[in-house]
């Protein structure tokens, strides 16, 4: 009788209803800490995005300004040649100055309004839009023409809140007399805020108002399609061989503890060794998506192997059996059965793998794509920049207004991720087969 | 099937990787300082004649190592330098077959000591900038002949000087891999560090000890390395009003609405106060051209040319705008004529 009361008090003295309750007080705390875990880790990714949203939005609308040059055919092409690299060296910069002046005649005597003045357009931007107009319609010369061009970045600054009107107008970059004429062009309506189109269709440049990161994205493309090109086949013939034909065996356990330490190495070790043998051993151009790809291939390498073993091994092996029961050779086996069902992971993975490599700037600084370069890259041997480094280029700038571009092109750069991503997670979910 | 093709193309891809083919663009390399300046006049030379020019931000010491590293179109052909080329890189190009160097100052850039608007202002000596800064200090106020150095006792401003702000000495500034680091260390600190009559016996003892003792600076939380980004570093000073920044000029012009700078002897860091060399903390910006590429890769010259003409290096140039601080008249006339004959330098 003794005995039996024993057992049954293990689970019903108060003891036993104690220490019931301390399990559940424990599993209630682990629960409540992954909980935390989690919403400190949403909350950073929400700051962050806050953050760079916040600033950045606000680049994707630009102001713009309205002026009325006459095109004066003694400034553009005196000799009359009709030849475009005359007109290519014309004298923009004074018809725009003409341009503006006639706008607002009170400031054009006075040498420091005029330079103030000035200072409310994007000179740069000006002549550039007036040379490619004159470039486009070459029979417009002589005539007079009405075009947007971007407000200096200041005043666009200005007109987004980004400065501070409050202080002494000397410690400002927009005077008050500025600030009039700026008024005066939005009342009469040739001041307007419109898309940023120039943010996507320009190259870099050094006036903001003007920068654009379309040669960056085609840089970045280059260097993809090269890490692709070079990655992807090595990659999974490396896999395959390791999981379908290499012998077991403490050289290839070797193999396969290295290769798995080789995903760990920093990339910047990446862009020492390309910098060591690609441009110095074997003279390969400097800044070309061509060496920053095989740079980035070196580092996207191991994740597609390791992608690639995986997916190899989920298939299952009745597949490879069924496949050499009906007589196909081993290398048939892998390539009619094992491969096309493994593909879906084999993708997945590698995708992962190059949106890494988008991201990565350290290993392209040392091969030097930190490059200023004006023209969209032609081939992957010309010098180009990549999105990443355009935005570290773009964050060291002392102008105000690259604050907000720097994080639009953070915001740029994380949409290509982002869709990166989602290609891979819609591959995943429509063509992954499960046994 | 389609992997076949991959692998053909990845073997073609690798082949055609042939080694250093002649080239039409204009390399050039060097300081993150000129960078900026050395970018605006690309552009603009883009824009008139068409020929590309490529612009690498390398910093000074990274400039002079590719640029000296031989002759031939895989090398730059020009270097931007914030510091002007050291003897033993110009040994290191001669020894490289780089023998024809052209050297053009292009303009000066102020280095400055600035806080947020809301602090106090802060009017410094460079000896008391010294004093501030310095890893070990002369003790006491270092007369005599022989320094006794202690570790920099100074926690506030004002145990260096009584009607200075009282609040703690925290300076957030570039770090030793920067060019602004090196020529605040040589123009801030050292010039401090004549100024204490033993530091300057030092001196001319043992010129190495004296830079030794008035190049470091501290580390024992007062000086903060804040990284290469200056625009960072803007930012902190608006959120920390008690800290001070070392940086460009350029961002203390382009911040005003935010930061003020320091007054260094009594002289605002201004535009018109660098450019006549009243303001002690300022520096000489320099790019250097490779003569023996000028004729191969076309339009060096006339690059070199477009960013000393009046138009852009000039004190009405477009140059000025953005942050140069122009060079005066007759040494901008003595540039033009450098690079108008490309005239070759030695040190």
């Amino acid at each position: 009788m003794a005995s039996t009361e024993v057992k049954t008090g293990i689970h019903t003295s108060p003891e036993a209803a104690r220490r019931l309750a301390r399990r559940y007080r424990q599993e209630a705390f682990f629960q409540f800490m992954g909980l935390i875990a989690i919403v400190l880790a949403l909350s950073a990714l929400a700051w962050l995005m806050a953050s760079i949203f916040g600033t950045g939005l606000s680049a994707f609308r630009q102001h713009e300004v309205q002026i009325t040059a006459s095109l004066d055919p003694e400034l553009i092409d005196p000799e009359r040649t009709g030849d475009p690299e005359v007109m290519r060296r014309g004298d923009y910069r004074t018809i725009l100055q003409r341009a503006i002046y006639d706008r607002f005649p009170e400031a054009a005597d006075d040498r420091k309004l005029r330079l103030q003045l000035m200072e409310v357009y994007s000179v740069a931007g000006g002549t550039g839009f007036l040379r490619d107009f004159v470039l486009d319609n070459p029979g417009r010369v002589g005539d007079t023409v009405t075009l947007w061009i971007p407000a200096s970045d200041d005043v666009d600054q200005m007109l987004k809140g980004k400065f501070d009107l409050d202080v002494p107008q000397e410690l400002r970059k927009v005077t008050d007399v500025q600030i009039a004429w700026v008024r005066e062009l939005q009342a009469s309506g040739e001041l307007r805020a419109s898309f940023n189109k120039i943010l996507f269709l320009n190259t870099d440049s050094r006036d903001p108002e003007l920068a654009g990161v379309a040669a960056a994205v085609v840089g970045s493309f280059y260097a993809l399609l090269v890490t692709f090109v070079l990655s992807f086949p090595m990659g999974v013939a490396a896999a395959i061989y390791l999981e379908e034909f290499a012998p077991k065996n403490r050289f290839t356990d070797f193999i396969e503890v290295n290769i798995n330490n080789l995903a760990a190495v920093p990339s910047i070790v990446f862009g020492l060794l390309g910098l060591a043998v690609f441009l110095n051993f074997f003279g390969l151009p400097r800044s070309a998506p061509l060496v920053g790809g095989m740079v980035l291939a070196l580092m996207t390498l191991p994740t597609i192997i390791i992608a690639t073993r995986a997916s190899l091994k989920a298939v299952p092996p009745s597949i490879r059996e069924g496949a050499l029961g009906v007589g196909a050779s081993k290398l048939q086996s892998i390539y009619h059965h094992v491969l096309p069902l493994a593909m879906p992971g084999i993708l997945t993975g590698t995708i992962i793998g190059m949106a890494q490599a988008l991201g990565e700037t350290a290993p392209l600084l040392m091969i030097g794509m930190v490059a200023f370069v004006t023209q969209i890259p032609e081939s992957i041997t010309t010098p180009a920049s990549a999105l990443p480094v355009q935005v570290f280029l773009w964050s060291d700038s002392p102008e105000r207004a690259w604050e907000e571009r720097t994080s639009a092109a953070i915001i740029i750069l994380l949409g290509f991720l982002t869709l990166m991503n989602l290609v891979a997670v819609l591959l995943r979910s429509r063509f992954e087969r499960r046994w | 099937m389609k992997i076949k093709t991959l692998i053909l193309a990845s073997v073609a891809a690798a082949a055609f990787a042939a080694p250093a083919m002649a080239r039409d663009e204009i390399r050039i390399v060097g300081s993150s300082t000129v960078y900026p300046f050395s970018t605006k006049v690309a552009q603009e030379f883009e824009a008139k004649t068409g020929i590309k020019v490529v612009v690498e931000s390398t910093g000074s010491g990274g400039g002079h190592k590719l640029f000296c590293a031989g002759v031939g179109t895989a090398h730059p052909d020009i270097t931007n330098s914030s510091r002007r080329q050291k003897k033993s890189e110009l040994e290191t190009c001669a020894k490289n077959g780089v023998t024809d160097v052209v050297e053009v100052k292009v303009g000066f850039d102020g280095i400055v000591i600035a806080n947020a608007r809301s602090a106090p202002d802060l009017e410094l000596s460079l000896e008391e900038v010294y004093r501030a800064f310095a890893q070990d200090i002369p003790a006491g106020d270092g007369s005599g002949d022989k320094c006794q150095f202690v570790p920099n006792p100074n926690t506030k401003w004002t145990d260096i000087r009584a009607d200075l702000p009282d609040v703690k000495i925290e300076a957030y500034g570039p770090p030793p891999t920067s060019g602004t680091r090196d020529a605040f260390v040589e123009i801030a600190m050292e010039g401090g560090a004549e100024k204490v009559p033993c530091m300057k016996a030092l001196k001319s003892a043992d010129s190495k000890a004296f830079e030794a003792a008035a190049r470091t600076l501290r580390e024992d939380g007062a000086w903060i390395d804040a990284g290469e980004n200056d625009s960072a570093i803007v930012q902190t000073l608006v959120r920390t009003p008690s800290a001070v920044g070392v940086f460009g000029f350029s961002f203390l012009d382009q911040n005003a609405d935010k930061i003020k700078g320091a007054t260094i002897d009594g002289v605002d860091p201004e535009f018109e106060s660098i450019a006549s060399g009243d303001y002690p903390v300022s520096r000489s910006l320099y790019f250097y051209i490779k003569k023996q590429h000028v004729g191969v890769v076309p339009g060096i010259q006339e690059y070199a040319v477009e960013f000393m003409s009046d138009g852009a290096a000039g004190p009405d140039g477009y140059l000025p705008p953005i942050g140069l601080i122009p060079l005066p008249p007759a040494e901008l006339e003595q540039y033009q004529d450098v690079v108008k004959n490309m005239t070759t330098y030695s040190q």
